[in-house]
Order: structure tokens, then C-alpha cells, then sequence
């Protein structure tokens, strides 16, 4: 058998892989926008990041400035104006006299980022082990499996809980406590993915093309991979969000002069009682709706994707 | 129905125990408006025994449905009545429904492991059935099933009633759904291929079985099947189905002996045993129809060998004289423009 | 079957083990062990004579065999701030931690499951639809948030529930309970409901993801066939089919409930073993930590294993093949 009707043919296959998967985005956006509720959910989405952003542009104080907070402008209600510096405190002030809506905005920067950047860093760390685990097989396979069920039993708040114990409170910890606990869930799904996809026929003719296990697992199996995943990043991301919120709002978050939305929310807890309930409340629904919006899109993602996983 | 000219000489009929008259059962899927069921008609006798005989999509388990008033959404009876002692079950409320079902009629499915509740014990299955519809105390009830078992031949029925489904037989699991149709002596049973998912050997085991139950007990049974040759033994009187139409009927030996429409021939001429040793089984061209999509007129005109331009309309049922002349108690009717022996039409060789 | 479970026990007692590594190396290998287990406020003297006793002088094996010697006796260490087992003040209240999670749970099989039941029954009325859509925000609403949002509506604004604390409690078996009071009770409603509003949106879906599994099947349709009642359909042939896999989750949750109370009973001051370690990873008072871990991770594996067990007696397809 001659040299190059093989690679030809490895070759076209591997272009219309190529091919395929790009196609496939287009119908899989295409698929996610028939959802009401997910375009929401988008949209939201899209607003918290753009303001998250641009935060300093669009907020009359950067909360995390000590020398910009009047203590004299303590718990003040929603829409009173500040005496000395001249804009109104649209969602009132909290206990150290920050304008809420600074806070929150200033709030979501620190939410996304950790949500975002320890669910990105889970997924490479995780998707890596769970491909090592798919490729090499055998008992190192069993073995990361057994670690990763372990992991995936336990309660997460309870691990944080240890880590945090241990470790001691700031941005850098909760993200790591994040990244330790949620590598598991993208471990598995990349080994089970890659363990269907070793199995197409599309990887036999790319080895009997003579190309190196690793180029194999990156170049084919890995963008087949990426569906789940995806899915499993976009709902991570929600409890991330939420599992940092719950840790500053314990006070083994972020440091009490960088509040994050738990924090704002704890703090704000003390004055409840005497009714001025907006140093909770705001924030409140600030991570509510990044949440709710987060699985509006998260959910549409998995029905979207899920049938074509069947394939 | 019994046909004046040709049957006077017997006496009149009693009534029958069931009689359907031009049921219509329709789906209303996304797809369309499928008629499963179109205008089927036909009367059982107290202790006979109809095969309803058809493939796959040919409308007959939809048929048992119906007549049970089983029917899932989407499907419903569009039009017909089912007339059970007197009264139309199309038209009964779901109480009264349900007071008949598993008491008067009862069903048999195909598979047993599916129709039997996995995690439950056949005797808590079996007392349900009689406790839905009579009083009576549990160790009276329990007293009923094993009689009932042992009734059927059935060995060491103590075990059985403590065991669950998984534990038995496939075959020994279809004699328990049998044994909870018979449990509040039905007058009419409805079996939906009870034998297909058996083995060959326990198929046999079982119709005889059902044979002598039928000829014991009086009751009076439907036996949906798409294999004749399972229903041959068994029936009094078989209906064929074609397309959610009954396109001929009568009693075993005239359709079996002497069948008239071109799809009862296809069928009977693919069974093995019909054919000679050497030569090849006969086929019926073509591929079922789509319900969707039906010719107008006859639905098989474009797989039947004797097709012409005139089956371009629905044909309606026609009564056949019986060759010999003698009186049969079902009359042989054939929904065909030209009806007849294959041999008088067959332009293709065996 | 006994071989089964004899490989499980085994497992689980793996997993605990396992436990103790990382806790003791927790304990003695991050931050100064002697600082934190000695404290500072000691003299040069008293410091040398704490050491020997503790024999953190030795080498770093011998003192993880001593202190899980000292585990299996029941001995995890003395906390710096009550100055008194650190076992013993775990157990002391694990009791009202547990209340709080079973009445939790007990709270999401009595609600979820008639909904849930409902939602797969009729997945297109509209009332279904509202538990959907409901059951997502319960997924989604941070728990302490809720906590916050309860408080206020129904303890500063209608003053119906109190909004902290413990009830007056009386004893059972030697242990205060607080949902035998009346006053107990009304303690428990809020902080209760808090914790299983997760629970009965999961409890939620998953039966109507049950219900809709197994409405399909021939034996629902048999069972009609035999002409029993609606209701009896329902319960006996549905529910039941539904209700094994539900059951071995929501054992698996009640583990986590346990460990969710944490932020429950900060809000609502409710003094659980949750509360006890929050403060005491905040006075670093690690031995009361390390107790707490060890007893959660204990509680944790034993229900792990009571589940697979109850797992295994209740589907009987399960059960007799393991005998035969």
C-alpha cells in the first residue's frame, strides 16, 4: 500500500475534523439563541462583565481606597446625596460609609475574577490530569480516578473550609481553595470524553498516519473534548462565584478593606436587624443575578450540547 | 355476523361478548393526523378466539388499546363503538372504565419483564388485581392465587408468589401475567403478542396452555399477533390487518385454506412451513406503509401483484361464499376488488 | 454479600485514614506546629518541658503513629481557647447540628417529593413550569443570602420567627434535643428551611426526572391494565420505582447538609459543630479544627457506606444477585 493515498486520506479526514468542528460552533450558537431565557441570561451576563470591566470609568469612588471613604457618609439611604463630595449615593452607603454602588460594581470585578480565573485554571489542570489518566490507562488510571470520586463525594464548602484553615484567608487562597477543589469534575469529564473519542476511527487513521500520541490527544481528541467541558466551566463558574461569596461572607475570603459581594453582604448582616436592609440587599442581588444569568446560559449550553454528545 | 342468506339454517346467534363497529383511533402527532386505526369492525362470540393478524404498524395492538381504553396521549378513538355487554366502552368515563379493566376484560403484553413491576413480589402484583375490584381478605385472596396458579398447571405455586419477577423464567414470568388475567375470571381477554418475546419451544408450551384455558373456562380471547403461524392453532376466527384496516376475516380454516386477499396469500405463502423444501419463501415486495402518506383507495395496491387501475378506490368489504357451500358460523369477508386464489392471478413464479 | 460489605468497611476505612494523614499534616507541617500548638505566652523553660511532652521533638513519623494512637483513643488534642478536649466539644454539639440537618432533609422528601411528583406528572401545566423555574432559582441563590432574606422578612418585618438561636430543648437518650419543644420548634423552622431550600430544588427535579423516566414504562401501563386506581398507580408502581435512587442521594446529601450547616448556623447563631469551627478557625485553634474534621469525615464515610448498603436491600435486583 503506497504512502500517499493513506496520508491523503488521514489528511482529508483530519480537515474535515477540522471542518467539522467549526461548523459544529456555528450550530451550536445558532441552537443556544432559540432559548428565551438563555439570551437573558446572556445579556445579563454581558452587562456585569462590561461593568465589571470599566469599573473605574462608570462608579464616583473606588470603594478600596481608604482615603476616599467618608466615614461621616455611614449607612446612608439609597439616593441621598453626599455633602462634601458632590454625587449621590444612588444604593446608599455601608458601615464604613462606601457608596454601595461602587462597591458592587468594584464586587463583581473581584467575583468574576476569581469565578472566572479559578474555573479556567481548574479546567486546564483538570482537563491535563484527566487526559493523562485516559491516555496512560491501567493502574495509573484507576488511581486518579479513585482520587477524583473521593474528591467529587465530598462536600466542597468542607474542603474549602480545611484549606482555608490551614492556609489563611486572602484572594490568592480562596483561588487556589477553588482551583483544589473543582479540578476533579473537568478531571473526569475530559477522561471519559477521551476515552469515547480514542475509540473513533478518526484517531486509528491518525496513528496509522504515524503521528505521535501527543499531537493525537491535542490536535483530535482534545477539541472533542471541549463541548463538555464547556458546559461543566460555564456551571463551575456560578459556584465559584458562589463558594467565594459564601467564604468572604464567613470571613475567610477577602481582606475586609477589599470587600468582595459576600463580604458586602456580611457586613451589611449587623444592621438588618434596625432595618436598613439595602447594605445587604443590593449586593445581594448583584451575585443573584450573575448567578441566575451564569446557569440560564450554563443550562441552555448543556441541553445544546448534550444531544450532540450522544454522537 | 352472520349473513342471512347463506347461514338461515342455523340458529340465531347469541349475542356476541364483544363487538366493534367501525372503531377509528387517531395520533395527533407533530408530524400529522395518523389514522393507526381505520374503521375496524368485527364480533366475538362468547368462548371463540380471534387472531388479529397484522405487521408491525398495521394498527392491531392500537386495536387491543383502544378496545381497553389504554390509548396514550396523543393518541384517542376519533369514532366507532366498542360495544362490551351492552355498553360502549369508547364513550364510558374512566371510572367505569377502570372498574371493567383486570375484572371483566383483562390484557396480556408482549414482554413480561417489562409489564411486570420489578421491584415488587408477584403475590403483592397478583392481590392488587383482585383487591381493586372485590372484597376480600388478604389470606382469602392469597388462597385465590394459588388455586388460580394450580389451575394452570403451574408447579410449587407458594414459591412463586414470594419470588420477584427477575427470578423467574422468561416463560414462567408470562404465565404469571396470564395468571393475573384470569384472576377475576374475565369474559374477555386481550393478548398483545404474548408469545413473541419466548422462546420457541415455551411458545408452543404456552399456547397449548392458553388452548385448554380457552376451552375450559369460556372466555373469550383476542390474540394480536404478526406471526400466523402462531395463531393458527389457537384461533377460532382470524381478522387479517393491513394499514389500520381489516382486509380480511373469517374463520381459521377459510383463510387459512382458502384466503382471498393478495396480502393474506404473501403472508401465509412466507411461512416456511407453506412452502416445499426446495423452493424459495415468498416475499411480499414493498415496505410498509406510511400511515402519513396512504394511496388513496387500497392501501396495498402498490405492493400487490394483482393491482389495477380500478384499486385506485378504497374497496369495501365483501362476504365470500364458502366453496363447498356449507354454513360457517363467521362469515369469510375480503376487502378487494378481486378476490380470489393466487394461483388465478399469479403472473410470477413461485 | 458479606464479602461485599467487608471490602467496603475496609474502603472507608481507608478514606479515614487517609484523613489523618492530611489533617496531621496540616497540623504539623504548615505554618510553626510548636508555635500553634503551644502557644506563644510560655517561657524558655516551660517551653522545652511543653515540647518533650508533646513530643513534637521527635522525628515527624513517630509523632503521626502517637497521634493517631491518641485518635483511636479518642484523644484529638486540647483547645487553646476552652481548654478542654477538643472531641468533646464537638461532640457536645454535634446534636443540634444534626437536628438542624434532618430537619432539613426531612423538609426537602416532604416537599420536593409531592412536587416533584406533580412537576412529572403534568410537565405542561403551568404550575409545573413555575416549580421548574423555581427550582433553578433555588440551585442558584447563594444559601446565606436566603439566610439574610428570611431573617428579614420573617423575623424584623413580621416578626413571626425569632431570629437566632436555639430553643429550649429537652432530652432523649441522654441528649438535649430541641425539636421536642414547641419553642424548639419555632427555632428551627427558619434555619431549617434555609439549609434544605438547595436540597428541595434538587429533591424537586430529580423526582420529577424520576417520575417522567418511569411513567413510560409497560408496567405503569399494565398496571392500569389490571385496572387499579389512579392513586395506587402512582404510589405504588411510580413513586416506588422513583424512590431508590432517590433514596441513596439524599442520603449522600444528608453529609453535605452536615457540612453546609456552617454557614446556617453562623447566620442564625445556632451553636452546631458548624459555628464551633468557623470560631475556631478564626482563633486558630487548631486542635478544635482538626476534631472537627476528623468527626465530619467519619460521619461522612459511614453514610456513605449505610447508603450503598441501603442501596443494595432496597432494589431487590441488586440484592439477590449479591447473595447468589
Amino acid at each position: 500500500m503506497s504512502q500517499a493515498p493513506v496520508n491523503s486520506s488521514a489528511a482529508a479526514s483530519a480537515a474535515t475534523d477540522a471542518g467539522r468542528v467549526q461548523s459544529i460552533w456555528a450550530q451550536i450558537a445558532h441552537d443556544f439563541l432559540r432559548s428565551k431565557p438563555a439570551i437573558i441570561g446572556l445579556v445579563i451576563l454581558l452587562i456585569v462583565v462590561l461593568m465589571a470591566l470599566f469599573a473605574p470609568f462608570i462608579t464616583p469612588q473606588n470603594p478600596y481606597d481608604l482615603m476616599q471613604l467618608d466615614v461621616l457618609d455611614a449607612r446612608l439611604t439609597p439616593g441621598s446625596a453626599s455633602a462634601e463630595h458632590g454625587f449621590t449615593y444612588w444604593l446608599g452607603t455601608d458601615g464604613q460609609g462606601r457608596d454601595l454602588y461602587s462597591a458592587i460594581v468594584y464586587g463583581l470585578r473581584i467575583s468574576l475574577l476569581v469565578g472566572v480565573g479559578s474555573a479556567a485554571i481548574a479546567a486546564v489542570v483538570g482537563t491535563v490530569i484527566g487526559l493523562i489518566a485516559a491516555y496512560a490507562g491501567g493502574k495509573v488510571d484507576a488511581l486518579i480516578m479513585r482520587v477524583v470520586d473521593l474528591l467529587l463525594s465530598f462536600p466542597t464548602i468542607l474542603m474549602a473550609l480545611m484549606i482555608l484553615a490551614y492556609m489563611g484567608k486572602g484572594i490568592g487562597n480562596v483561588i487556589l481553595t477553588l482551583v483544589l477543589v473543582e479540578w476533579a469534575y473537568y478531571a473526569r469529564t475530559a477522561r471519559g470524553q477521551a476515552l469515547v473519542e480514542t475509540r473513533r476511527e478518526y484517531v486509528d487513521a491518525a496513528r496509522g498516519q504515524g503521528l505521535p500520541q501527543w499531537r493525537i490527544l491535542l490536535g483530535h481528541i482534545l477539541p472533542n473534548c471541549l463541548p463538555p467541558l464547556l458546559v461543566i466551566a460555564a456551571l463551575q463558574v456560578a459556584r465559584a462565584i458562589t463558594l467565594e461569596a459564601t467564604l468572604s461572607f464567613l470571613g475567610l475570603g477577602v481582606p475586609i478593606t477589599e470587600p468582595s459581594l459576600g463580604l458586602l453582604i456580611s457586613n451589611g448582616y449587623q444592621y438588618l436587624l434596625s432595618n436598613e436592609y439595602w447594605i445587604s440587599f443590593f449586593p445581594g442581588v448583584a451575585l443573584l443575578l450573575t448567578i441566575v444569568a451564569i446557569n440560564l446560559v450554563g443550562d441552555q449550553l448543556r441541553d445544546v450540547l448534550n444531544p450532540r454528545l450522544q454522537k | 355476523m352472520s349473513h342471512d342468506s347463506v347461514n338461515s339454517s342455523l340458529p340465531p346467534a347469541p349475542a356476541p361478548v364483544l363487538e366493534v363497529k367501525n372503531l377509528h383511533t387517531q395520533f395527533d402527532t407533530r408530524a400529522g393526523l395518523l389514522p393507526v386505526v381505520n374503521g375496524v369492525g368485527f364480533a366475538l362470540q362468547r368462548g371463540k378466539v380471534l387472531g388479529l393478524v397484522g405487521e408491525s404498524g398495521s394498527g392491531k395492538s392500537v386495536t387491543g388499546f383502544s378496545i381497553m381504553g389504554l390509548l396514550d396521549a396523543p393518541g384517542r378513538i376519533t369514532a366507532g363503538q366498542v360495544l362490551f355487554q351492552g355498553q360502549d366502552l369508547a364513550r364510558l368515563d374512566s371510572r367505569a372504565l377502570r372498574s371493567l379493566r383486570g375484572n371483566r376484560i383483562a390484557m396480556i403484553f408482549q414482554d413480561p419483564m417489562a409489564t411486570l413491576n420489578p421491584v415488587l413480589r408477584i403475590d403483592v402484583q397478583m392481590l392488587e388485581t383482585i383487591r381493586a375490584h372485590r372484597k376480600m381478605g388478604k389470606a382469602q385472596a392469597l388462597e385465590h392465587c394459588r388455586k388460580t396458579l394450580a389451575r394452570m398447571g403451574i408447579p410449587s405455586p407458594e414459591e412463586r408468589l414470594k419470588a420477584f419477577p427477575h427470578q423467574l423464567s422468561g416463560g414462567m414470568r408470562q404465565r404469571m401475567a396470564i395468571a393475573i388475567a384470569l384472576l377475576n375470571d374475565p369474559e374477555l381477554i386481550i393478548a398483545d403478542e404474548p408469545t413473541t418475546a419466548l422462546d420457541v419451544t415455551i411458545q408452543a408450551q404456552i399456547l397449548s396452555e392458553m388452548q385448554q384455558l380457552v376451552r375450559e373456562t369460556g372466555t373469550s380471547m383476542i390474540w394480536i399477533s404478526h406471526d400466523l403461524s402462531v395463531v393458527a392453532g389457537l384461533a377460532d376466527d382470524i381478522a387479517v390487518m393491513y394499514a389500520g384496516r381489516i382486509v380480511e376475516h373469517g374463520s381459521v380454516d377459510a383463510v387459512l385454506d382458502h384466503p382471498q386477499h393478495p396480502y393474506t396469500q404473501g403472508l401465509i405463502g412466507s411461512l416456511p412451513s407453506a412452502n416445499q423444501r426446495k423452493s424459495r419463501l415468498q416475499q411480499i415486495s414493498g415496505m410498509a406503509p406510511n400511515l402519513l402518506d396512504l394511496p388513496p383507495g387500497c392501501a396495498f395496491a402498490p405492493r400487490c401483484p394483482r393491482a389495477q387501475a380500478r384499486c385506485q378506490q378504497p374497496p369495501e368489504l365483501q362476504t365470500i361464499a364458502a366453496p363447498t357451500g356449507a354454513a360457517t358460523a363467521t362469515a369469510h369477508t375480503v376487502r378487494c376488488f378481486f378476490p380470489g386464489a393466487a394461483a388465478d392471478f399469479s403472473r410470477s413464479a413461485a | 454479600m458479606i464479602g461485599w460489605l467487608l471490602r467496603r468497611i475496609g474502603q472507608a476505612m481507608l478514606v479515614v485514614l487517609a484523613m489523618t494523614v492530611i489533617v496531621f499534616v496540616g497540623l504539623h507541617a504548615i505554618g510553626n506546629p510548636i508555635d500553634i500548638l503551644i502557644g506563644e505566652d510560655l517561657n524558655q523553660q516551660e517551653r522545652l518541658e511543653a515540647i518533650a511532652h508533646l513530643g513534637l521533638d521527635k522525628p515527624l513519623l513517630q509523632q503521626y503513629f502517637s497521634f493517631l494512637q491518641n485518635a483511636l483513643q479518642g484523644d484529638l488534642g486540647t483547645s487553646f481557647v476552652y481548654n478542654e478536649p477538643a472531641i468533646g466539644l464537638i461532640l457536645d454539639r454535634l446534636p443540634a447540628t444534626l437536628e438542624l440537618a434532618v430537619v432539613a432533609l426531612v423538609m426537602a422528601i416532604v416537599l420536593g417529593v409531592p412536587l416533584g411528583l406533580y412537576a412529572g406528572m403534568k410537565p405542561a401545566s403551568p404550575v409545573s413550569k413555575l416549580l421548574m423555574s423555581g427550582s433553578i432559582l433555588g440551585f442558584s441563590l447563594p444559601a446565606f443570602w436566603v439566610a439574610l432574606m428570611l431573617i428579614m422578612v420573617f423575623s424584623v418585618q413580621l416578626g413571626w420567627m425569632p431570629s437566632s438561636g436555639r430553643g429550649d430543648t429537652r432530652s432523649l437518650f441522654g441528649i438535649e434535643w430541641s425539636f421536642l419543644t414547641l419553642d424548639g420548634l419555632h427555632h428551627l423552622i427558619l434555619p431549617a428551611f434555609n439549609l434544605a431550600l438547595f436540597k428541595i430544588s434538587l429533591v424537586l427535579r430529580l423526582t420529577r426526572a424520576g417520575v417522567r423516566e418511569v411513567m413510560p414504562q409497560d408496567f405503569v401501563k399494565f398496571a392500569r391494565a389490571k385496572g387499579l386506581s389512579e392513586t395506587r398507580v402512582m404510589i405504588m408502581h411510580v413513586l416506588r420505582n422513583t424512590m431508590i435512587p432517590l433514596v441513596t442521594v439524599l442520603g449522600l446529601e444528608l453529609g453535605s447538609t452536615i457540612a453546609y450547616a456552617v454557614v446556617t448556623e453562623s447566620i442564625f447563631a445556632w451553636p452546631g459543630a458548624g459555628k464551633l469551627i468557623l470560631d475556631s478557625i478564626n482563633s486558630l485553634d487548631r486542635p478544635v479544627v482538626v476534631a472537627y474534621l476528623m468527626v465530619v469525615v467519619v460521619i461522612f464515610v459511614t453514610l456513605n457506606l449505610i447508603v450503598d448498603l441501603l442501596y443494595k436491600l432496597l432494589d431487590p435486583r441488586v440484592r439477590l444477585e449479591a447473595a447468589q
